[in-house]
């Protein structure tokens, strides 16, 4: 029992070796260098308007200052840290001073945005594979839509679905859509294209029809193209949804605090809220990882 | 109406076909290519009964794979005539004539060995028990009892070729066609695999044809071989194996064997030299 739990240890050792350390060593120079940055970009702010003006203070007094304004050009981590924690301890969950309030808004309408956005792409994938003439008539403005930049698209999606009468979630999710459907589309047209041709030509012997050949061969096959572009959807939707938040007056959601944060010179705010939109794309990309990873298990090619 | 006229009858003609399982007539497939047609096959007549196993052999190109992607309506005659079963190819196919082999396995990955194996059973709407019951058996045909959890990497090149053969027959289809099935296996598991066919084919006597670059697989295998030759891919001869249909590895060494390869040899070197 001893040497079970001891060689269990020592392999938990050795992986933390491999993966903990790299990862422990980078974010100590990110740290490092973030209180670096606090410390050079704060200076000037601090010696004008919170050091006393007739110079009597100590390169200590500086650094002490620099670590703890109240608007600082850039936040020390631990300031970022507390505003963070404050935020989840602090406050009830329904509280907009929550921010796992704005988590909950956010992803809502990113999560919308990014079924709808799948289901597009998986549609729009299908027919072009099944289709040379809208192989050619929607890729092109499949492409060109994304040259759009979504800050523009996201006010008139907006005052458009705004005067049919919907408000709330729906014109968010819209935007977020418009971010996901793009990688999903291209990553299907090629994983429906993926089968091989003896493949193809042995469903025809078995005299399989379209949706026969398309739901036992072409839609399994794309699956390994599917889930990398579904990662990339959820992240660009993540992002959809928090520009989509900009324009309605800042009310709720992660992108409405980081633009009250700068109404307000709230630099603090920003950034916590920041790091945990960092947080949202990282959870949603793990799941979908989680998910491929279930979907996948048996696929595995030695 | 005269005595002669007879067996031109619609219903002796018809008779007379039904035991036929492939006729091919004049048959010719020509390639359009940038600077000259390619003629891949040229004028083939061949017909092949119920339950014979007829090897095509022949060097890469004489068109013996074009031969019989054109009896499974994979290809598409430029001249002549096919029926399969008295039909044409593609209602052959469309009716589930025949399985096809083909040179690589092509497993699902993401299936198991029996749901590969049940895949054409549920392209034709049959029952879930059903189809497994029937994968079972094909699975136990081909010595592969135990195995239908597994997934095909689980599987050696040999058993993911023997899954493919049980998925061909597992609809019961009257013709099996195989691509050089074991073209790209070692020699021991390509004689063992040889060894299985021939005694599945002894037992159940369904029509084989059987494409192959080996004329030792092909003299083993076949009761008859239709040898073959490039430019413009033709049948050069047809040999009739004296061969008993009972057969074993064993039989590689005797006289009659060596003098069937020996044959197909000198038709193989004839059809160079034209």
């Amino acid at each position: 029992m001893g040497t079970m739990t001891d060689t269990a240890f020592k392999r938990g050792v050795a992986e933390f070796r491999r993966q903990g350390v790299p990862v422990a060593a980078m974010l100590l120079l990110v740290l490092l260098a973030w209180y670096g940055g606090t410390w050079a970009l704060n200076a000037p702010g601090a010696i004008e308007r919170v050091l006393p003006p007739d110079g009597a203070w100590t390169w200590q007094d500086l650094l002490a200052a620099t670590m703890d304004m109240q608007r600082p050009v850039l936040p020390a981590p631990h300031q970022v840290a507390l505003d963070f924690w404050s935020s989840l301890v602090d406050w009830p969950l329904d509280s907009p001073r929550n921010l796992m309030y704005h988590v909950a808004v956010t992803a809502e309408s990113t999560l919308w945005g990014f079924v709808m956005g799948t289901i597009l792409g998986l549609v729009l994938s299908v027919c072009i594979v099944h289709s040379r003439t809208l192989d050619r008539a929607l890729l092109p403005w499949i492409v060109a839509s994304q040259t759009v930049p979504v800050l523009a698209i996201a006010p008139i999606v907006l005052v458009i679905l705004g005067s049919l009468g919907f408000s709330g979630v729906a014109p968010k999710a819209v935007i977020a859509m418009y971010l996901c459907f793009f990688p999903v589309t291209v990553a299907m047209v090629q994983g429906l294209r993926s089968p091989q041709v003896i493949e193809t030509e042995m469903m025809h012997t078995y005299a399989a029809s379209r949706w026969q050949a398309l739901w036992l061969l072409r839609l399994p096959s794309a699956l390994p193209f599917l889930f990398p572009a579904l990662r990339v959807g959820i992240a660009a939707g993540l992002v959809g949804a928090m520009v989509a938040e900009l324009p309605t007056g800042a009310v709720a959601g992660l992108g409405a605090r980081l633009l009250t944060g700068s109404y307000y010179g709230n630099t603090i705010q920003i950034w916590s809220a920041l790091v945990m939109s960092a947080l949202l794309g990282l959870a949603l990309t793990s799941v979908v990882a989680l998910v491929e990873r279930a979907m996948l298990r048996h696929r595995h090619q030695p | 109406m005269t005595i002669s006229e007879v067996p031109t009858s619609p219903l002796a003609a018809s008779l007379a076909s039904a035991r036929l399982a492939v006729k091919v007539r004049n048959a010719s497939v020509i390639y359009q290519t940038a600077d000259t047609p390619v003629h891949a096959l040229e004028r083939i007549d061949l017909d092949i009964n119920e339950g014979e196993f007829v090897a095509l052999i022949g060097p890469s190109g004489c068109g013996k794979t074009t031969l019989m992607r054109v009896i499974a309506d994979l290809e598409k005659i430029s001249g002549g005539e096919v029926l399969v079963n008295g039909v044409t190819p593609h209602e052959a196919r469309l009716a589930r004539a025949y399985g096809y082999v083909f040179q690589a396995p092509a497993l699902f990955p993401w299936r198991t060995v029996l749901a590969n194996v049940t895949l054409p059973l549920q392209i034709q709407g049959r029952s879930k028990a059903d189809s497994k019951d029937i994968a079972l058996e094909h699975l136990a045909r081909v010595g592969l009892t135990g195995f239908e959890g597994k997934y095909p990497w689980q599987l050696s090149g040999g058993m993911q070729q023997r899954v493919s053969i049980a998925r061909a027959l597992s609809f019961e289809p009257k013709i099996l066609m195989m691509d050089e099935p074991f073209g790209a296996l070692d020699e021991i598991t390509r004689d063992r695999l040889n060894e299985q066919l021939q005694q599945l084919w002894q037992r159940e006597r369904r029509t084989v044809v059987f494409v192959t670059h080996s004329i030792a697989e092909a003299v083993y295998l076949a009761t008859r071989i239709v040898v073959m030759s490039p430019r413009p891919g033709r049948i050069v001869k047809v040999i009739e194996s004296p061969l008993p249909d009972e057969r074993h590895l064993g039989l590689r060494d005797s006289p009659e064997f060596i003098a069937v390869a020996h044959a197909v040899r000198e038709a193989l070197a004839d059809g160079h030299h034209d």
